[in-house]
């Protein structure tokens, strides 16, 4: 049970953050359906930055020259989502292009670069950091027994120094989204813009704002992905976390609480797609998801894996009608339509 | 003599009447051209790939200097193969590249066209109803699924090898359709977004392909029988249909390009973009779709069935898109791998970027689907040649397909506006009064633009 929500927890925090990077870039009006690429890049670059600020010798393996080399990459990650999510605000604001048609190029445009630059450099279709992440990157927890140490242990034993830092800019910006001037001028020119504009909000500026900040969560999501869930290696591809993300933001109404409740059941799930056949639920030493699978063939790893796109899906069917999305994403603003 | 005479004039009047107006009201026949929808959505999309290619030389340029192993040479060379593609015959005795017809680079590139071409349609149709086909790779599975369980699996010695092959085409399309229709239905009944849709029953798809097929786990997995375990050096591979006897009719193409992939399947699928064409254009049905586009609702109050044409959009999108991936696998030497369930087919995303470049035209997207393909080959030539890799040629692509996002910007520089907003504003201040009739000149020709574009 611990380790089943060690793992979960794991699992939950890329899609959290990419999930809240969906939702600032949505309710200021634009859909960014590049987060996928974004992760790829940010998970990418810094990836290859770090190993090379190893390779330099700055940070021994230790634990505090483990920490401060992630921390280092994760702003790197924030940096440059930001700078390649330029790339669709420029397109989509500036010049009024479709935007998932650039989200989409720009889906194209991340794993092309990542492999090019890979396979020119590195000869290789990844980049793997130089020691093993999960055993040099996380922080553990001396060994002990009972209730209140397990409870402890879900939360602090084996678990990345990112978990901490992402959990917490989750809740700040929550609450910098719905407590603050900022956040109900952003969220307006998703809304209406027209009338954003017409009480002396520039919506250009507001929307430039929302897909940077969803630019660099996003490249903090796939830095996250590439350290913890793939074992410090980064390729062009982080598993359609970025679609996930997309379907956990839609199925928890554009609402970071919901996100957050969403983004644990689904943690779950791609926790037991990956893991089920270690996973002992009750400690009794008797692995009841492995023996279904064994003597049921529907239990296999794919269910797990398509779960969470059918149960949007069905989610979707029953609750288009109360859909809370932002009224004017994806559309263009044009200050000469009133 | 006087005849040749009077030919040679009228071809000389022709030429003429190209640059020069024969009389006020009538424009040159080149400005004509020129000004046609059709002329600018094509030199607007040459632009895009222009660009593409130049930014694709400049990435050369930039690894050949940051780059130990990579020389200048090594840069312009690959440079030369990306713009030489299917004519690159290797390299000559002193180490120099040659270029010439290369019937097997060339045959190649129909081959791969193929399943671009009907994705290419598949994106161009929902398009046109005003839908963004996303989904075009999960519907590209459903087909391969459907067309593979029966290609395999019916008796080929008891049942004719050419009705099975029928069949096995027709299966995956029906998969194809109905997989679809669930985008169409969503969008049509319960208006919810179609990205969204086919982004999770894209994920949906490849997960059930995946857990179908997926053998090695589970030996009681439903699709172990259309496992390849006859090379055993190979894991996670599906038989191919031509175990079975089961292959497109080539139509004569394998003796026109020895050597190559090639199948009769280019042929159909060009059939089918003209097919498709004349249903769009010239049908009562196709004109429902693109009404249905253009405004749902205005459709709906002209008396259209609105809902319908949205599934159907859809559900016609799906078919040709698995229509593609059936031909594809139907050629008798491709094979399907299933072994990872995290990635989408590459085929079905490569859709989007051919109908964009095609503007949504069929006959455009077999142009379109070809350079694709081109591209493609010409990636693998350098990763062979030189010491970069494949992956600029889809590098070339996707900066390609984000540049035609701007479509906007590039048709603004084509038809000369942007020019001639700067050449306004410097004449504004001393004569506001010549400038006023060239505002009213540009003004109904965005409208015009905007209805043909739509």
């Amino acid at each position: 049970m611990v380790f089943l929500l060690q793992q979960t927890i794991r699992y939950m925090v890329p899609m959290l953050i990419v999930a809240l990077a969906g939702v600032f870039a949505e309710r200021s009006g634009i859909i960014n359906l590049a987060l996928e690429g974004i992760m790829i890049m940010g998970a990418f670059i810094c990836a290859a930055i770090v190993r090379v600020l190893q390779e330099s010798g700055m940070f021994l393996p230790g634990s505090f020259g483990a920490q401060l080399s992630i921390i280092i990459g994760f702003i790197l990650a924030a940096g440059i989502g930001a700078a390649f999510s330029l790339l669709l605000s420029y397109a989509s604001i500036k010049w009024k292009a479709d935007q998932t048609i650039t989200g989409t190029a720009l889906n194209l445009i991340a794993p092309a670069i990542v492999l090019f630059v890979a396979n020119v450099f590195f000869n290789q279709n990844k980049i793997q950091l130089k020691i093993d992440a999960a055993s040099w990157c996380i922080i553990k927890m001396p060994q002990g027994e009972g209730f209140f140490h397990d409870l402890l242990a879900i939360f602090f034993d084996r678990t990345y120094i990112t978990t901490f830092i992402c959990v917490a800019i989750f809740v700040v910006l929550s609450i910098i989204l719905y407590r603050t001037k900022f956040g109900l001028r952003l969220r307006s020119c998703g809304e209406h813009p027209q009338a954003a504009d017409s009480v002396g909000i520039n919506v250009y500026k507001m929307r430039y704002i929302g897909t940077t900040i969803s630019g660099a969560l996003a490249g903090i999501g796939g830095y996250t992905y590439a350290l913890t869930i793939d074992g410090g290696s980064a390729t062009g591809a982080v598993a359609g976390f970025g679609f996930l993300a997309l379907a956990i933001m839609i199925f928890g109404n554009w609402k970071p609480l919901n996100i957050a409740i969403v983004s644990f059941v689904f943690g779950l799930l791609k926790c037991l797609a990956a893991a089920y056949a270690s996973i002992d639920i009750n400690g009794d030493g008797i692995y009841l998801l492995k023996e279904l699978s064994q003597n049921v063939a529907f239990f296999s790893s794919d269910l797990y894996n398509l779960l969470p796109y059918l149960v949007t899906l069905i989610v979707l069917a029953f609750t288009s009608k109360k859909s809370r999305a932002p009224k004017a994403e994806g559309i263009p603003y044009d200050k000469g339509q009133r | 003599m006087s005849k040749v005479k009077e030919f040679f004039a009228k071809i000389g009047r022709w030429f003429k009447s190209l640059v020069v107006a024969p009389s006020p009201e009538v424009e040159p026949k080149l400005k004509t051209f020129w000004n046609k929808q059709g002329t600018r959505n094509a030199s607007s999309s040459l632009l895009a790939i222009l660009s593409g290619v130049v930014i694709g030389f400049v990435f050369l340029l930039l690894f050949a200097i940051f780059s130990p192993a990579i020389t200048f040479k090594s840069a312009i060379e690959a440079f030369r193969i990306l713009i030489g593609g299917i004519f690159y015959t290797g390299r000559t005795d002193t180490g120099a590249l040659s270029f010439g017809f290369n019937p097997q680079l060339f045959g190649d590139m129909l081959f791969r066209a193929m399943p671009l071409l009907m994705t290419g349609l598949s994106v161009a149709i929902a398009f046109k109803t005003g839908l963004f086909n996303i989904g075009a790779s999960g519907q590209y599975l459903m087909g391969t699924w459907a067309t593979l369980v029966v290609a395999l699996s019916m008796d080929t010695t008891v049942v004719n090898p050419f009705f099975v092959w029928l069949l096995a085409l027709l299966a995956g399309m029906a998969a194809g359709f109905l997989w679809g229709c669930i985008p169409g239905l969503f969008k049509a009944f319960l208006n919810v977004n179609e990205v969204i849709t086919c982004i999770m029953t894209n994920w949906i798809s490849i997960n059930l392909v995946h857990w179908f097929f997926q053998a090695d786990n589970n030996k009681g997995a439903a699709g172990a029988q259309f496992v390849n375990f006859v090379d055993n050096t190979k894991s996670g591979f599906i038989l191919k249909t031509s175990t079975n006897g089961v292959v497109t009719p080539t139509f004569g193409m394998d003796k026109l390009f020895p050597g190559s992939q090639v199948s009769g399947g280019i042929l159909i699928a060009i059939i089918v973009a003209i097919v498709l064409y004349i249903v769009i254009n010239r049908t009562v049905f196709g004109y429902e779709l693109r009404a249905c586009g253009s405004n749902r609702h205005s459709a709906k109050y002209a008396g259209m069935n609105d809902t319908r044409s949205i599934i159907l959009s859809m559900g016609i999108a799906g078919a040709l898109a698995a229509a593609g991936a059936s031909l594809y696998f139907l050629s008798g030497h491709t094979e399907y791998a299933w072994t990872n369930n995290m990635s989408l087919p590459a085929e079905g995303f490569n859709g989007i970027p051919v109908a964009l470049l095609a503007y949504n035209n069929p006959i455009g997207t077999i142009f379109a689907s070809m350079f694709m393909a081109y591209i493609n080959i010409a990636g693998e030539q350098i990763r062979g040649a030189t010491a970069y890799n494949k992956y600029i040629s889809d590098l070339i692509v996707a900066i390609i397909i984000y540049l035609s996002a701007f479509s906007l910007l590039f048709k603004d520089i084509l038809s000369g506006k942007i020019f001639a907003k700067k050449k306004a504003q410097e004449v504004a201040p001393a004569t506001a009064e010549t400038v006023a009739p060239a505002i009213t000149e540009v003004e109904p020709q965005q409208n015009t633009e905007q209805e043909a574009g739509e």
